[in-house]
């Protein structure tokens, strides 16, 4: 099977036209093209200052997006702020673009918490970490979507080796039966740890979508121009009432699955070299020059926007106050259970203890 | 007062349910134009339409990842599993996400699903169609568990149930779907035993015998005939397994000094074993003997044509009696061996 890999911006940083893809970017014109610009290199600054702090002890793991900034972004711009993303645990590029705080993207990974944020406040679930598991969530919030009428989407994010999983094969059958207002959004980026996507299928993942029923277009998930553009398409026939998309993204996981892995052990650095031509920031870059937009004055602004970005992601990380003994019962039910309050009031009383030990001690 | 089946009485309150709150939405496997293999919901998408009784496709894990969507968006789904032995594939969700989702978002995100499964045996049924698995369940922090035993509670508590910002398990015995019983429909459900709370079904004084769901109906058969014995039999019906409502658990144990707790499901890890320490914590200097469990034996449900060996019955429940009362003629199989 043969799927074309449709792209706007080649890898040498020259825009191409796509019949297909041109008509929903017609209006980004080179300060747009630059704002995306910035936001990749915002985020793969943020990413690259949150694996310094997990080997400088501050975080417990981080799971980096390096490589995958064009794919995320180009489809979280896409986004308007009614719509609900559900995605796994390496979307910190689309936490970004729902305006995520920078302490909240990091706070899971120091293990304060399970979620960073409230996903009300940005219309994003926190992170999944059950692979494959947010897309069912996804199709059932579009299935909300549609009840109330509205004209809101869901996007699910999940990556090459969730394709394996039943539950995404179950959330396209529901989508498509019910024709619901979801994107399953899907970064190929070619390595779930240390299997390669070829273990996961034989042909383009974009082409399970036709066995659902479900339309799907295969972009470069490296031109955020092409994914804008893909995600847009997605998202239009969503809220015209034309039910489910599926985009594959074909991108490269750049750096290892988590800062817990050693991709040296599992992946030749010949393919590394190959993707690392294929960078998504430095085609940008390379367009926006040759269109005499890469100013020192731009240049100067991106950086200075990266480098408050890693401060702030710093500071707020230092800043992040460690959870309360007690905080261990909070909210694991929404009303009282009477168990589960006895075990609480004894643990309190067994800390308590010590505290009196201790002043006993002191007097 | 009417007199309704179990079954009748679960299907009026799923009516009531969606008939005061907009956002309920019933989700299963043949539950629309059917009414479901029970015929639980028979009548209800006729009546709230197909966008709020929803057939869904054959996918288990898909139907309560969907309802965790759709409760994200503000809805409260009631789902159908459609037999006990079809929840497996939806564990994963109900587990790591249903059950979890409070305690992740720190309260930001609510789960008010209720997840209605048929369970345990009696019905002469294939494999996968009579299994007892709630002590899965109750294993599982996050969830509230429910089994009831009479039209009047299934009535009530499935509203509970629903009305609950907490997930709820709920499980429907589907051997007494059609015992019949007199529901009060008009009754508040402010005025009601909260759905955390057991119940004494019988006062006695001489032994406690606790237990839930379809074996409730056996016990209380079982309190008449020991009576004839001359023996006063308290028995218990929990509605709640999780939590465990241990008040009028450790008040009877505390008068009877002598407990016996049944349940259908295998008897290693299951909620008696549970029950047993419990009150063994709460009540040791009061026990005159050792608490008894009286369930179904550790292996797989059977067939059908043996299914009345597996099954805790009369014979076996006052057999349970007469071991914690220290008669000479229990059977001694009862006692734990070394």
């Amino acid at each position: 099977m043969d799927i074309e890999l449709l792209s706007l911006i080649t890898e040498e940083g020259r825009r191409v036209p796509n019949e297909i893809l041109d008509p929903w970017v017609t209006d980004v014109d080179t300060g747009q093209l630059a704002d995306l610009y910035q936001d990749m290199v915002v985020i793969r600054r943020i990413d690259a200052e949150a694996t310094a702090l997990q080997r400088q002890g501050e975080l417990a793991l981080w799971p980096p997006l390096l490589g995958q900034e064009a794919a995320q972004i180009g489809s979280g711009r896409a986004l308007r702020a009614d719509d609900f993303v559900f995605s796994s645990y390496r979307e910190h590029g689309v936490a970004y673009c729902r305006g995520v705080g920078l302490d909240d993207l990091v706070r899971v990974w120091r293990g304060n918490t399970f979620s960073g944020w409230n996903p009300f406040a940005v219309n994003m679930a926190v992170p999944q970490v059950i692979i494959g598991a947010q897309t069912l969530h996804a199709t059932g919030y579009a299935l909300g979507i549609q009840h109330d009428g509205a004209d809101a989407a869901a996007i699910a994010y999940f990556g090459d080796g969730a394709t394996s999983q039943g539950d995404v094969n179950e959330a396209m059958v529901f989508a498509a039966s019910f024709q619901a207002p979801v994107i399953f959004f899907c970064q190929n980026n070619h390595w779930a740890i240390s299997e390669p996507v070829g273990l996961q299928a034989h042909a383009p993942l974009a082409g399970r979508a036709a066995g659902f029923g479900i339309p799907a277009l295969r972009v470069d998930g490296n031109d955020v121009l092409a994914v804008l553009a893909a995600t847009r398409i997605a998202l239009d026939r969503a809220r015209a009432g034309g039910g489910p998309s599926y985009i594959e993204a074909v991108t490269y996981r750049m750096g290892p699955h988590t800062t817990a892995d050693d991709p040296t052990r599992y992946r030749d650095a010949n393919e590394l070299e190959d993707w690392a031509a294929k960078d998504p920031i430095d085609r940008v870059a390379a367009l926006l020059e040759s269109e005499g937009m890469l100013t020192p004055e731009l240049q100067a602004e991106v950086a200075a926007a990266a480098d408050a970005a890693a401060q702030g992601l710093r500071a707020g990380c230092l800043g992040l106050h460690d959870p309360v003994p007690m905080d261990v019962f909070t909210h694991v039910y929404a009303a009282p259970h009477s168990e589960l309050d006895r075990q609480r009031a004894s643990y309190e009383g067994y800390l308590a203890s010590f505290e009196a030990v201790g002043s006993e001690g002191n007097s | 007062m009417s007199v309704l089946t179990f079954g009748q009485a679960i299907n009026a309150g799923l009516r009531k349910a969606m008939d005061q709150d907009p956002k309920v939405v019933l989700m299963g496997e043949d539950i629309g134009k059917l009414g479901g293999v029970f015929r639980i919901t028979d009548g209800l998408q006729k009546d709230f339409g197909a966008h709020r009784v929803i057939d869904t496709p054959l996918a288990e894990a898909g139907i309560l990842g969907t309802a965790v969507g759709l409760a994200y968006r503000g809805y409260r789904p009631v789902v159908e599993i459609q037999f006990d032995g079809f929840v497996y594939p939806a564990f994963d969700q109900i587990v790591c996400q249903v059950a979890k989702l409070h305690y992740r978002t720190r309260g930001a995100v609510s789960m008010p699903l209720t997840i209605r499964v048929p369970f345990g045996g009696g019905i002469g049924s294939p494999e996968h169609h009579s299994e007892s698995p709630e002590a899965y369940f109750t294993h599982t922090s996050g969830l509230r568990v429910i089994s009831v035993s009479n039209p009047q509670d299934a009535y009530t508590m499935i509203q509970q149930a629903i009305a609950s910002n907490d997930p709820v398990v709920f499980f429907e015995p589907k051997r007494r779907y059609h015992t019949k019983g007199e529901v009060d429909e008009e009754a508040e459900l402010s005025t009601a035993l909260p759905m955390g709370r057991a119940r004494v079904a019988v006062e006695g004084t001489d032994a406690t015998l606790v237990t839930y769901g379809p074996l409730v109906p056996t016990a209380l058969d079982a309190a008449t005939a020991a009576l004839d014995d001359g023996v006063s039999l308290e028995v218990i019906d929990l509605r709640s397994l999780s939590p465990l409502d241990y008040e009028p658990l450790v008040a009877s144990v505390r008068k009877t000094g002598r407990l016996v707790i049944a349940h259908e499901a295998a008897q290693s890890g299951g909620l008696g074993a549970e029950i047993a320490a419990g009150i063994t914590e709460r009540c040791f200097e009061y026990l005159e003997a050792p608490p008894i469990r009286v369930t179904g034996f550790d292996i797989p449900y059977p067939p059908s044509k043996l299914e009345t060996h597996h099954l805790p019955d009369l014979d076996r429940i006052l057999d349970g009696v007469d071991h914690v009362l220290g008669r000479p003629y229990a059977f001694r199989a009862q006692e734990a061996g070394a």
